[in-house]
């Protein structure tokens, strides 16, 4: 079984989810081989990544693997590459990730597949491309697959496994230094999951009507534990903020069930949520588009089917 | 400030997009070309430099033929002269031979700053402006909703998912920005005219020092094994609210599980 090299995705020292999906994905692929990258690095993270299967962890926790954008994180990968020969690394399909991924492929002389959905024998990944509208396999043809999957892929499930580290030093090269973090701003995040992550998103669009309506949106996100989000239409106007956009020329989000309110589901928003595995649309208008993909929908005022959802949930809870 | 901004000719996402049986490579016959919308801002942010800090604003692009039209677009909006390397050889280009391509091209413009969009709303890849960093070896700021120039220092605001870094670096450097960055301006009827007057100078492979071997369709470092129209989603039940709209949304969701 070859080595798949999955490099962790952590904030705080906190192992995101994606990375257990990318362990769970690659226990299918070879023997999975944890890749932690800058400061942050507890045995809590060791249990966690041991927990969902890591055979191995490679440990690079010097400050300066974060210090700077994308490029050292490439370095270390390229060399780990060039030392333990995976079969192929895994990465998540973040913006940041697919940064990695392509500077790894250049480094490594590899070729490199962004968004995959699913990877399977043959490291052959699935693609959705054009929002949704063609599925594609495809496979790399030379060097090391360097595939970005995108979360919530694959759900993750526990097998655990060794965990042995392996402590790892990388000389930095000069380039790799060439774009400093001075400083990391963290704005308002709440207890809601992050977007890109979250197994239940729910978004508002222009139907909402304004910033203060979509208190209705945070209430019915909140009913179910999910993540909020918002159609350019809302960002636009400045009803929600812009980083929680989804969209063609915003965050693309795959979760297993999406809720779109008040969306009219035009092409450019469909691009970023059509691979959601249940979608449930509340719209006005029944010719509204978003009704074409949606697997239960409501035809109505969104002011008052929301609250009454709302309540419903609460009563089931 | 010597300022290149890479743009790219997309299948306009209002249009039915379709990859070619043949070869599996995007039908641009198919649909309408269009200036990629995420290059727009690229082109508007390096026009705000330029007004800022002087220099020039050149447009670079790989692409067919047909592409001229899209480059006139950012002429039109105020770039000064464009870069086309066209070439049958580059059909079928992926990532890698793309990003060797324009970095070749990079090395016979110069360059102060290269501005991109962070992705094509075709292929998606986002992967360019850090390949480009790569191989240029200069500092990569990617994903950016604020630049500044002072002198040979840059600094970005860098979109993150907690919400930004600020990122300080030297030029040269790759920059790519995010929607959020500006509102692109419109061509005015003044700069449509003035556009076809702007010089476009057309590259070969052969022109720019680009080895064949390392581009097109048989160079790729990854294929399409295979493709398939998505079938269209089964019909979903669509009920009219009555009154009760919240209870049986409710009542779906249970039966699936989610609450």
């Amino acid at each position: 079984m070859s080595e798949i090299l999955v490099l962790v995705e952590h904030v705080d020292g906190e192992v995101k989810k994606v990375t257990l999906e990318l362990l769970t994905l690659a226990r299918s692929l070879g023997s999975p081989s944890a890749v932690w990258a800058g400061p942050g690095y507890t045995p809590e993270a060791k249990a966690r990544l041991a927990e969902y299967g890591a055979e191995k962890i490679y440990v690079a926790d010097a400050e300066e693997i974060t210090g700077y954008v994308v490029a050292p994180k490439a370095e270390l990968l390229a060399k780990l590459v060039g030392e333990a020969a995976p079969g192929a690394v895994l990465i998540a399909a973040t913006p940041e990730g697919k940064e990695v991924a392509g500077r790894l492929a250049i480094k490594t002389d590899s070729g490199v597949i962004t968004d995959a959905v699913g990877v399977g024998e043959g490291f052959v990944a699935e693609q959705s491309i054009f929002g949704g509208g063609v599925n594609v396999k495809s496979r790399v043809t030379k060097g090391t697959p360097i595939i970005a999957v995108r979360p919530n892929s694959t759900a993750p499930e526990p097998a655990p496994a060794a965990g042995a580290e392996v402590q790892v030093t990388v000389e930095l090269s000069d380039a790799a230094r060439g774009a400093k973090i001075v400083e990391r701003v963290k704005q308002e995040k709440g207890a809601r999951p992050e977007l890109t992550e979250a197994a239940i998103v729910v978004a508002g669009g222009r139907g909402v009507g304004s910033a203060e309506n979509f208190a209705l949106i945070e209430r019915l996100a909140d009913s179910l534990g999910a993540a909020v989000g918002a159609s350019r239409a809302a960002t636009d106007a400045q009803w929600y903020p812009h980083q929680f956009q989804i969209g063609q020329t915003g965050k693309t989000v795959s979760p297993q069930l999406y809720i779109a309110v008040g969306i009219s589901g035009a092409i450019q928003h469909r691009a970023g949520m059509q691979t959601a595995k249940t979608i449930m649309a509340i719209n006005k208008d029944p010719e509204a588009p978003i009704f074409e993909l949606a697997d239960f929908g409501v035809v109505g005022d969104l002011f008052k089917v929301v609250p009454q959802l709302v309540d419903e949930i609460e009563k089931r809870k | 400030m010597n300022i290149v901004v890479c743009v790219k000719q997309v299948p306009d996402t209002a249009t039915e997009r379709k990859l070619r049986p043949e070869d599996k490579t995007l039908d641009r016959d198919a649909a309408d070309g269009v200036l990629n919308e995420l290059d727009e801002y690229a082109v508007e942010e390096a026009l705000r430099l330029k007004e800022a800090h002087g220099g020039e604003v050149t447009v670079l692009t790989m692409g067919p033929q047909k592409a001229t039209e899209t480059i006139r677009k950012a002429l039109a909006m105020g770039a000064d002269k464009a870069v086309h390397l066209v070439d049958d050889a580059l059909h079928g280009s992926d990532t890698l031979s793309t990003s060797y391509a324009l970095a070749k091209v990079l090395g016979t413009t110069g360059f102060d700053l290269v501005i991109l969009g962070s992705e094509s709303t075709d292929a998606r890849t986002g992967v360019l402006a850090a390949m480009l960093a790569e191989r240029l070896g200069v500092p990569q700021l990617t994903l950016a909703r604020k630049v500044e120039v002072n002198g040979s220092s840059i600094t970005i605001e860098r979109l993150t998912d907690y919400g930004y870094d600020k990122v300080e670096g030297t030029l040269p450097a790759v920059v790519s920005v995010v929607e959020k960055i500006n509102t692109p301006r419109y061509p005015s009827f003044k700069g449509i005219m003035a556009a076809k007057k702007k010089p476009v100078q057309t590259l070969s492979i052969a022109d720019a020092g680009i080895d064949a071997g390392q581009v097109g369709l048989g160079a790729a470092w990854s294929e399409v094994a295979e493709f398939a129209v998505a079938p269209p989603r089964a019909a979903g039940t669509i009920v009219t609210d009555e009154g009760d709209g919240g209870v049986k949304a409710a009542e779906f969701l249970a039966s699936k599980k989610f609450i």
